[in-house]
């Protein structure tokens, strides 16, 4: 076997390792990946199939905050896709952005082959960034199969017609469409901050179980701190401060004030957890 | 996979110093943070209440009592002087109304008077309605009061450096008293009166207010509660929320009846108490409003009563520069009151700055945004004038229109604009619109009822709020609908529209308003405004009709692009006072809605700063990655890529190597050894002699403490390149259960990047021997089958150093020997394998040489014949091996190592092994057997003794 340059192998270079694709065949052959990509389809048809029964029943429970959401949300196609994107996005994406990105190198740990693939070697800070761009790819597409499937589901059972909301007048389908893409945007960048806790997480314990639940865990925490108005400005701090401001982007004129500050503030949580999950990673010694 | 121990887990879980100082920073921090956010400010401000009795009325003879607070900085004193602040208070509140005020203006260096009106909580007297005698009087001996105090700076003698303060009431005392004493340096009327006549009978077609239409849900607010109307945004803070001991006047909308009224006020004077129809108001008040109230109309002295209290009339007079601040959200003294007062003060050459926001006496406070405008231009203004500090604030217009709930709080925002110039309720440019609708007959309702609700008086922020309060009755109020707008109109002033009236009596008494409705059909009647008018001298039929114009309250709002506009006419508002006697009207209205528009620039926010720490934000991090990456790169490039020359045909050379955990255990304090081409090398040693840290080390998952460890010459370090020439099974297998055996194989080798004929899949599959069971997923494997594929996998691609940890565990015999012969046959062509195992005899059979390891140190290494030739031990086979063993201890030096079966195993220590047989045969004890013990398994107990415990985990 020739040897060359820095002594490695023949055909080993260190970008080649781990090549993203191999990374995408490796989290897609497993179930929980396949699962959860499966819910997301899944949940805009049960909530379509739910609402089917809703229509004939009784009017006793009509009236209240939620059945004008659940009115709304049969209105058309854009405003079925908002309401699967309400009800998910308190919980459900955090869950599944935890699982995604707090699963990844800890389920690795803790099978035992992480020490392998360190072994290969696949430099650490490559098999960090790869984990992180396919697990945050992952997280994308749960995110845009929800949306999607209820765009699609949602038009074709109740039509195109323009988003209502409570906050602001109906928009036309075309301009409907792009605030309910910016909505996702937005989604997505708030979700950055689950996305890099429960990544930190992942470098952090053996037990993929820990880091997902650790993530959600925390989130929980902050939301609930975040009811708790007697911390006053030191709620601005909070991971989940700005996490509904996407409301904002409903309304007309767009209230972007809330969303640029939520940006910021997820961004910025984001950027630490990675830095400290690359910090520690790159640094630590692997005992699993 | 391997699980720690208990103890080395509570060992590592234990906070080490440097974890414990990072984690007692980060509490300290966190509490630092957490005190400084809800550690409530220290006011700095000292208070002084006293009674005051103060001389006024026509005569100046009059005295009356006073209930004052003085708020003084708490540097304040006779060598430091301060300017002062006249801080009044609104209709049916008290000193208490504007204390937070206060102490903000306080704070911010001046001394601020607060004192309760005559007529309201402890103060004596009785409600004038800020007449010139009275109020306006009282508050020219307070600043008489305040040139006297030491602290307080002044012009001249007697003449104090003072800026008056006020909201509604007080708004309106501000401006009666700098139009009636000169010492006042600057004020900043609030959401005020210009002509009390025309806020409380007005007619918009340009009507005198005698023939005004009675707005007599405010004025029976006024007149029967008196409650904390008005304190609006007085001062900085918004006085409505700022009063926490006003708190029984502004508990709401206080019943209407009149013995409920300021009379019943506690302090009340003797005289006040003893007229149940007009509590607290003096007996000329008091009788002009039951006249117009019972009426619906005005005389000319009840007129002439308000005008006395009006700044109206002397707006020439005031020399002060004046700030005034109107509500757009405000029914009762709506913008065209400001306006009026912005060019009667301008007139007279006085600066005059005008700013209008989106509360008022409906809208409260209005939205953060607006509450901080304003407070930041009251205390700009009174810097300026009174205190003499920072530029001269200009006269530019600042406005701001609502522009939607906010998302988050479900509270309104609002969107600030300025332009350099006020330009009056006529805007800078008009936009018509045509409305269109048939003649249609209206009924009046008889006595008012029922009647068409425009908005609720005293509703505080709801009325913007519910923009659907808005109702009009059938039958009542015709409408004249315009199409829809092409592009969408930003409304600033007072639109205008004509109608035509027609009435079998020829009177009438109209309500015009204009609705916003939205493509829905949702009508919104901006801040709930109307323009009440009263037509005289109609005709009986409709087509005789002259058309009249009216001037519709000013508005701010932005009516969007495919919104329609709606001209109501009504005959009825619950509002107002209205004929009592039913009649039919028939109203048409032709002509465009000519709206007013002014050209402003948007006030930035602080969502453009956000934006810009954003794109900083973003920026920032670009870099950093950048940096990071770069340094990375040349960190990477700086590295060591020379080659030992002395190791670079040594697979494997260690040296040196120590680690040393976190918590200071010491796993492997010194190893050394070599393993050279065409070797197999074992390494033993009991558990926790440091093997496996040295392979975790080997394989670059580990940082040594110390020494180097050199590969086919290159030094390695976690990740370095050099690794890719190492096969690894290092601490049992690791496969992902959910694939196959061959799918696992292929994943790794996908994961390494190498080519894929370089991978030799079918040599490692026949070493597995798994047959068709690959293809089974891994969860389904046995221990041996996994055991073999990890085999199978640190083979692929044939590396030149083979490192297996424990590579028999799991097989059986048979496989045991295969394995055997696969390790020989593959220490061949340069290669080399390195082993290690606790099976003695297997490394004995298997390997060439041995590295024999005990408590992290080289115990012996070298070929393993020679490590076993060392060995002195000896296999005696004799008949009684308990006397045996008797004799045998007795012996010097010879030791019985411990074995089972009858046998005894001795290392005799140098001792001749005639000697020994000599001594049992002595003893009367039959040697069957005396065989020289060459295992490995002797040599390594002789090595590191029989005891290996207390070494831990290594």
């Amino acid at each position: 076997m020739a040897v060359v340059d820095a002594g490695e192998a023949r055909g080993y270079r260190p970008s080649a390792t781990m090549p993203f694709k191999a990374e995408f065949r490796r989290q897609a052959s497993r179930r929980r990946t396949q699962l959860a990509l499966g819910f997301m389809v899944l949940l805009p048809l049960i909530i379509l199939i739910a609402f089917q029964f809703n229509s004939g029943g009784d009017d006793d429970n009509g009236r209240n905050e939620f059945s004008s959401l659940v009115d709304l949300a049969t209105t058309g196609g854009l405003n079925f896709t908002l309401f699967s994107i309400f009800v998910s996005a308190s919980f459900l994406l955090v869950v599944v952005v935890a699982l995604f990105c707090g699963d990844t190198v800890a389920s690795e740990a803790s099978w035992g082959s992480l020490r392998y693939l360190l072994a290969i070697p696949v430099p650490r800070a490559r098999l960090l960034t790869v984990k992180l761009v396919v697990a945050l790819a992952y997280s994308g597409l749960a995110l845009l199969l929800l949306a999607g499937t209820a765009l699609l589901a949602g038009t074709l059972r109740y039509g195109w017609s323009p988003l209502r909301s409570t906050v602001a007048a109906e928009l036309e389908p075309t301009e409907g469409l792009l605030r309910l893409l910016a909505v996702l945007g937005y989604l997505a960048i708030v979700l950055l901050v689950v996305a890099g806790l429960a990544f930190l997480l992942s470098v952090t314990t053996d037990a993929a179980l820990g880091a997902v639940g650790g993530a959600v865990l925390l989130w929980i925490l902050s939301s609930i701190l975040d009811q708790i108005t007697a911390l006053g400005a030191l709620r601005d701090f909070l991971p989940t401060h700005f996490s509904t401001a996407w409301l904002g982007l409903l309304s007309t004129p767009v209230q972007t004030d809330d969303v640029v500050r939520g940006c910021i503030s997820a961004i910025s949580y984001a950027t630490l957890f990675w830095g400290l999950a690359f910090w520690r990673f790159t640094r630590k010694d692997i005992t699993s | 996979m391997t699980s720690p121990s208990p103890a080395a887990w509570f060992r590592r879980a234990l906070p080490t110093r440097r974890r414990a100082t990072a984690a007692a920073v980060v509490v300290v921090l966190l509490a630092a943070a957490v005190t400084w956010a809800v550690w409530p400010q220290g006011s700095g401000v000292r208070a002084e209440s006293a009674m005051l009795t103060v001389r006024s009325g026509p005569s100046g003879g009059e005295p009356v009592d006073l209930d004052t607070t003085l708020y003084l900085p708490a540097d304040a004193s006779s060598a430091r002087k301060v300017p002062a602040v006249l801080l009044a208070h609104g209709f049916g509140g008290t000193k208490e109304s504007v204390r937070s005020d206060a102490e903000e203006f306080a704070g911010r260096g001046y001394a601020v008077l607060t004192w309760t009106a005559r007529g309201f909580g402890r103060s004596g007297g009785e409600i004038h309605l800020d007449s010139p005698d009275y109020e306006v009087r009282d508050a020219e001996r307070l600043l008489d009061w305040l040139a006297a105090r030491p602290e307080v700076r002044t012009d001249a003698a007697g003449d104090p450096k003072v800026g008056v303060v006020g909201g509604s009431y007080g708004g309106g005392l501000a401006l009666l008293l700098a139009a009636q004493d000169r010492r006042v340096d600057a004020i900043v009327p609030m959401i005020t009166w210009n002509d009390l006549s025309r806020a409380f009978l007005p007619e918009s077609t340009g009507g005198a207010p005698t023939e005004g239409v009675f707005k007599k849900g405010w004025a029976g607010l006024f007149f029967g509660g008196g409650g904390n109307v008005g304190s609006g945004p007085a001062g900085l803070s918004g006085g409505t929320a700022a009063a926490p001991q006003g708190a029984p006047e502004s508990a709401g909308p206080p019943s209407p009846g009149p013995g409920a009224g300021p009379g019943t006020a506690p302090g009340g004077a003797p005289t006040g108490a003893a007229d149940p129809s007009c509590g607290r108001f003096a007996a000329d008040v008091c009788a002009a409003y039951l006249r117009i109230a019972t009426t619906g109309q005005a005389d000319q002295a009840a007129v002439e009563l308000l005008r006395r209290s009006s700044p109206a009339g002397v707006l020439d007079r005031i020399k002060a520069p004046t700030l005034l601040v109107q509500g757009e959200s405000d029914t009762l003294f709506p913008l065209g009151e400001a306006d009026a007062n912005a060019k009667g003060i301008a007139a007279a050459g006085t600066p005059v700055r005008v700013a209008w926001f989106t509360g008022g006496h409906d809208g409260g406070a209005g939205p953060r945004s607006d509450s901080d405008r304003v407070k930041f231009l009251t205390v700009q203004w009174l810097d300026h004038y009174v205190k003499g500090e920072g530029d001269a604030p200009g006269d530019d217009f600042t406005w701001s229109r609502i522009a939607g709930f906010d998302a988050l709080d479900r509270g309104l925002v609002a969107t600030g604009f300025r332009r350099a110039d006020y330009p009056g309720l006529a805007g800078t440019d008009r936009r018509e619109v045509t409305v269109t609708g048939p003649a249609q007959p209206i009924a009046n309702p008889p006595n008012g009822n029922p009647a068409a609700i425009s908005s609720i008086p005293f509703a505080g922020g709801l009325t913007s709020l519910l923009d659907g309060v808005a109702s009009d009755v059938p039958g009542q109020h015709a409408r004249f609908e315009s199409a829809p707008l092409t592009e969408a109109v930003d409304v600033a002033g007072a639109p205008t529209v004509t109608v035509r009236a027609a009435s079998p009596t020829g009177e009438a008494v109209l309500f015009v308003k204009l609705y916003d409705v939205d493509k829905d059909g949702a009508a919104t009647l901006p801040n709930g405004l109307v323009a009440p008018i009263r037509l005289t001298g109609l005709p009986q039929r409709a087509q005789d009709a002259r058309p009249v114009t009216v001037t519709l309250p000013a508005i701010v709002r932005r009516v969007e692009a495919g919104h329609r506009l709606r001209l109501v006419v009504a005959s009825s508002d619950q509002a107002y006072t209205t004929p009592a006697e039913p009649t039919v009207y028939t109203v048409a209205a032709d002509g465009p809605v000519s709206l007013p528009t002014v050209a402003g620039e948007p006030i930035p926010t602080a969502a453009t700063v956000w934006r810009w720490v954003l794109a900083g934000l973003l920026a920032a991090i670009v870099i950093g990655l950048v940096v990071v990456v770069a340094v990375v790169r040349r960190r990477h490039r700086r590295q060591d890529r020379s080659v030992h020359p002395e190791y670079a045909d040594t697979p494997l050379a260690v040296r040196a190597l120590r680690k040393e955990y976190a918590d200071g255990f010491v796993a492997v304090s010194n190893v050394d050894f070599e393993v050279h081409p065409g070797q197999v090398v074992g390494l033993l040693g009991p558990n926790g002699a440091g093997k496996t840290t040295t392979l975790r080390v080997l394989m670059g998952l580990t940082q040594p403490t110390a020494g180097e460890i050199y590969v086919f010459g290159r030094r390695l370090v976690p990740g370095s390149p050099v690794l890719s020439r190492i096969g690894a099974l290092v601490e049992g297998p690791g496969f992902l259960p959910h694939l196959s055996g061959l799918d696992n194989l292929k994943a790794y080798w996908r994961a390494t990047g190498r080519p894929w004929e370089d991978a030799q899949f079918d040599a490692a599959l026949e070493i597995a021997g798994l047959g068709d069971s690959v293809h089974r997923k891994i969860k389904n494997y046995s221990h041996g089958m996994r055991q073999r594929l990890a085999i199978a996998q640190a083979m692929l691609g044939l590396p030149e150093l083979l490192v297996l940890d424990e590579p028999t565990d799991g097989l059986d015999p048979p496989q045991i020997a295969e394995m055997r012969r696969v390790l020989q046959r593959y220490a061949t062509d340069g290669r080399a394998v390195l082993v290690s195992s606790h099976l003695l005899a297997e490394v004995e059979q298997t390997c060439t040489h041995a590295v024999v390891v005990n408590k992290g140190r080289i115990v012996a290494s070298g070929p393993v014949e020679e490590i076993v030739g060392e060995s002195p031990s000896v296999l005696f086979d004799v008949t009684d091996p308990v006397a045996a063993r008797a004799v045998l201890d007795r012996l010097h030096g010879v030791r019985v190592l411990p074995e089972s079966d009858g046998q005894l195993v001795v290392d005799t220590n140098g001792t001749a092994r005639s000697e020994v047989v000599a001594e049992l045969v002595r003893a009367g004890i039959g040697v069957d057997r005396v065989v020289p013990r060459r295992r490995l398994e002797d040599a390594f107990l002789a090595l590191v003794g029989d005891n290996s415990r207390g070494s831990g985990d290594r």
